[in-house]
């Protein structure tokens, strides 16, 4: 659909459309991949806390997960395309995470799935828990909530596939996985003496906006 | 079973120069505790858990308490009788004394035998430093096993005797006892739209130095 060398020779998304309700169906590779990778998101088997009892109802006959191509969830990172990070990640766990991501062949996209996954949520004042996994890996798409409803994931998992169908498959735009020389790895944070170390991938997560408040006269 | 005052009088007589202090607790729940010397901690909690009038077979819980170093002013009241025979003046004296730091242990015991509980037991370090040891009871009660290691863990209490002493929610690297009163978090700042509150004070450590504006030059 946002393909432009598709739409070049002068048919638009209305004509296409009209022409698959007579039956005909007009095609360009890019749409048939994306369709086809979108349909089987095929998630990582893991969770981290209470969110995760959402992801698994979600996966469960009354939520159904299935109608959307996502019921198969892997127990092995290598065979996952998308990883649900379902609930807190707390700084002793947050290097394995990490490491999950990295052991996961692209394509794949990462669902930060409520608030703790988010920012830290609830503890996000403490002292254990990361505020947020989008600093060391890529978060494609956020769920607010704590937890989220199964039909929030859905509702993610649905838009994830919007986002994976308007991928090009060329040019500069295209996803991680088709450039050549993209790093599809983040650097895994160690357990220091007081803190993780790094406390962030600067590549992810740029410093702060140096805030200056106005002094009262 | 028998009052914690009988119950502290024979172990007095049964443990000969042990300290065994009743520890009142004045708030609503009146859980009073029995605090006891670290020389026979191990000792009295054997026999806590033997004794058939008190089987307290059952540690349910072990938590750990941080005292730190404080300054306490007692008041003392006197009233003196006016020489010039007068109503006697109250007058009021005030000491200033400092409370060592200290850390706490606590267990709270029960039986499932006999169905009654809960026995408290309190142990006290000597400081927050480097006196920090005390006899761990998990040979006595298995389940203090991962409480003790917890307590290890986020206040630095050491149990001598404990059979796996290691930290069990941080980190093996980790270096700080996150529940001590003096701990500070580590400062990871990050940007947000409305701090407030103690968030508010962390925020503004990073904001830059307000940079004096030049003020406008005035019109001769
Ligand atoms: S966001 Fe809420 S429900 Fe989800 S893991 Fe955090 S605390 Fe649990």
């Amino acid at each position: 659909m946002s393909d432009p060398t598709f739409n070049a020779p002068g048919i638009t998304d209305m004509e296409r459309d009209e022409l698959r309700r007579h039956g005909i169906l007009l095609t360009g590779l890019e749409e048939l991949y994306n369709w086809g990778r979108s349909h089987s998101v095929w998630p990582l088997n893991f969770g981290l806390a209470c969110c995760a009892i959402e992801m698994i109802a979600a996966s469960m006959a009354k939520f159904d997960i299935a109608r959307f191509g996502s019921e198969v969830f892997r127990p092995s990172p290598r065979q996952a395309d998308l990883l649900i990070v379902s609930g807190t990640v707390t700084k002793k766990m947050a290097p394995q995470v990490v490491r999950l991501w990295n052991q996961m062949p692209e394509p794949k996209y990462c669902i930060a799935m409520g608030a703790c996954a988010i920012s830290g949520g609830p503890f996000k004042q403490g002292y254990n828990v990361l505020k947020g996994i989008d600093r060391f890996i890529p978060v494609d798409i956020y769920i607010p909530g704590c937890p989220p409803r199964p039909e929030a994931l859905l509702h993610g998992l649905v838009q994830l596939q919007e986002k994976i169908r308007n991928q090009a498959i060329s040019g500069p735009a295209a996803p991680r996985h088709l450039q050549a020389e993209a790093d599809c790895n983040c650097p895994i944070p160690e357990c220091g003496a007081h803190d993780i170390e790094p406390t962030r991938n600067d590549a992810l997560w740029p410093k702060p906006p140096e805030l200056l408040r106005p002094t009262k006269t | 079973m028998e009052t914690l005052p009988q119950l502290r009088d024979r172990i007095a007589a049964l443990f000969p120069g042990a300290d065994v202090v009743l520890v009142t607790n004045p708030s609503p729940s009146a859980q009073h505790a029995l605090r006891l010397d670290a020389p026979h901690a191990r000792a009295i909690a054997t026999f806590l858990r033997d004794d058939p009038a008190l089987q307290l077979d059952q540690c349910t819980n072990v938590t750990g308490i941080d005292w730190p170093e404080k300054e306490v002013v007692d008041v003392t009241r006197t009233t003196v009788p006016d020489p010039a025979g007068g109503a006697p003046r109250a007058v009021e004296e005030k000491t200033k004394r400092i409370e060592p730091g200290r850390l706490e242990v606590v267990y709270h015991l029960y039986s499932i035998a006999l169905g009654h509980g809960p026995v408290v037991l309190r142990l006290v370090t000597g400081n927050r430093t480097d006196a920090v040891t005390l006899p761990s009871l998990t040979p006595v009660w298995r389940s203090a096993e991962f409480q003790e290691r917890e307590v290890y863990d986020l206040f630095g209490i050491v149990f001598e005797g404990h059979p796996d002493l290691r930290r069990i929610l941080m980190w093996d690297g980790f270096k700080d006892h996150p529940m001590r009163r003096d701990y500070r978090e580590p400062d990871d700042y990050e940007w947000e739209p409305t701090p407030h509150g103690d968030v508010l004070a962390k925020a503004k450590q990073h904001y830059p130095a307000p940079t004096p504006t030049p003020s406008a030059p005035s019109t001769p």
